[in-house]
């Protein structure tokens, strides 16, 4: 019970500590790539910026708009924000380590993941404001579209690993070798759907400032809006750690499995390298996303589901075809 | 996916069926991109950290060379015995195109010159900065300064005075 009560406390507590970090990483990377040096006022570096931002957001007026559903508006940001954090009760942070081995482990993942959108729909609806309207609209049919491309990656996926379960998938990469080098197609159709997934540039539809405003969020002020802000790198960050697990071998290091030693009571220091492992897998991808953000322009919203629904669902079928076949050879 | 009409040397290769099968895969095209802004991330913070060659110059500690001939916050001279130069003899202020200058004259004390100003204003506010009133003053006493950074809390303050004028 206490050692569960610490688990929850400690992961949760380092996916929430991620985010400001994430947050000033994205601002100072976003600096360097436009040659220019980013917030670097507050603190060294820059590194207290977070602590005054979210100062600033706290004290900030809250504004609900005449004519909002009051309820709705008050509910959407926290069902963007709760989905998105959910999803990391299952992930194996490290050997045998996770809050809560389902046994469909994967599929709770995926489905929790995307219910974020439900928030999005209902915060953009209930704004009453039409660039928050047609934010929320834009949102729900991409995630949707993606979530189709996403689907059919995972079951290549699972095809090849015969598993739902998140560790036993880490096992068995830990055994025969990275998905990312046994099923690269999928990981590229996952990837390209995750950019989808958590509305981040080039698919950031919902927001796009250029035409929307600020989309389904323009009407949301203070700590409402940091909630927003918060689910949305807590999705970003749990996408990040879902790739990183179902094709970068999860907490699988590198250099060579007998690094961790057998697994067990006395392993303390192996199960350390685990986290570690997949810690810096999931920091390299949070760069990653990061890094796309500031390379791509935005994709207009036909070339959006153009691409989800004429490229990446075909490839995602395509690709079961071609696991189903070289999986039947093998055996 | 059509994309926007090139124009020029690119223009026979728009035709949605004319792109070669890398091209529209894009992925190509990411990566270099990719490439590109990788090289700009890491570059910059070599020159940061290295010398203060960057394109930044950090504003208050750093600051840009004023170019000459700038022309920023009005001052009026001095003589060699420390009297205001000035005569009032209001070429300024019929010069000044946005009429940001008053004057009001008074006898001189001394013998040199028939007036001196007994109040002499400027409406930073209103002035457009042009630098008229120091191309028409004929005793070179009023200039044009580099000061740039004029900042004020309330409009009172940017009604200059003649001792604010003087001091700077």
């Amino acid at each position: 019970m206490v050692a569960g009560t610490l688990k929850v406390l400690l992961i949760y507590g380092a996916v929430f500590g991620l985010v400001p970090i994430a947050v000033l990483a994205e601002r100072r990377i976003a600096g360097f790539i436009q040659n220019r040096l980013g917030p670097n006022r507050v603190g060294p570096q820059g590194l207290l910026q977070p602590v005054a931002d979210v100062i600033k957001l706290l004290f900030k007026e809250e504004i609900v708009p005449a004519g909002a559903d009051r309820l709705l508006y008050l509910l959407g940001p926290f069902l963007v924000f709760a989905p998105a954090a959910f999803a990391f009760a299952v992930m194996p942070v490290g050997r045998g380590i996770q809050i809560a081995d389902l046994g469909v482990g994967v599929l709770f993942a995926v489905a929790v993941s995307s219910f974020s959108v439900y928030g999005i729909v209902l915060g953009g609806w209930a704004s009453n404001n039409k660039w928050s309207l047609i934010g929320g609209l834009r949102s729900s049919a991409q995630i949707v579209s993606y979530e189709v491309a996403i689907g059919l990656a995972l079951v290549s996926v699972l095809m090849t690993t015969g598993t739902v379960h998140m560790q036993g998938i880490v096992e068995e990469q830990v055994d025969n070798g990275w998905l990312l080098l046994r099923q690269p197609l999928a990981f590229l159709i996952f990837l390209v759907a995750a950019f989808a997934e958590t509305n981040r540039l080039p698919f950031d539809l919902p927001e796009c400032e250029a035409e929307l405003v600020a989309g389904y969020h323009t009407e949301y002020s203070s700590m409402k809006f940091a909630l927003f802000f918060l689910g949305e790198y807590i999705a970003l960050i749990t996408a990040s750690a879902l790739i990183a697990t179902l094709f970068l071998g999860g907490w699988d290091p590198v250099v060579s499995p007998g690094l961790l030693g057998p697994p067990g009571q006395a392993a303390f220091w192996g199960d350390l390298v685990s986290v570690a492992a997949f810690s810096g897998k999931v920091v390299v991808l949070v760069f990653f996303f990061i890094w796309v953000r500031w390379t791509l322009p935005r994709f207009r919203y036909d070339q959006l589901m153009a691409l989800g629904w004429k490229v990446l669902v075909p490839l995602g079928l395509a690709n079961i075809f071609l696991s189903a076949i070289l999986g039947a050879f093998e055996t | 996916m059509t994309m926007g009409r090139d124009t020029g040397e690119t223009a026979q290769r728009t035709g949605p069926g004319r792109r070669s099968l890398l091209e529209r895969i894009y992925l190509p095209a990411v990566i270099r991109g990719l490439v590109n802004t990788l090289g700009h991330l890491f570059k910059i913070q070599l020159i940061t950290k290295g010398s203060a060659k960057g394109f930044t110059v950090e504003y208050p500690e750093r600051r840009m060379p004023v170019r000459r001939g700038y022309r920023g916050e009005h001052r009026l001279k001095k003589d060699a015995q420390g009297r205001e130069k000035c005569v009032a003899c209001m070429m300024c202020a019929t010069a000044c195109p946005s009429h940001c200058i008053r004057i009001v004259g008074e006898e001189a004390p001394w013998p040199d010159r028939d007036s001196r100003p007994r109040i002499f204003e400027i409406d930073l506010l209103r002035c457009i900065y042009c630098g008229m009133c120091e191309e028409a003053c004929p005793c070179d006493a009023i200039e044009l300064t580099e000061t740039f950074n004029i900042v004020a809390t309330s409009r009172a303050e940017k009604l200059y005075t003649k001792e604010r004028l003087l001091e700077g």
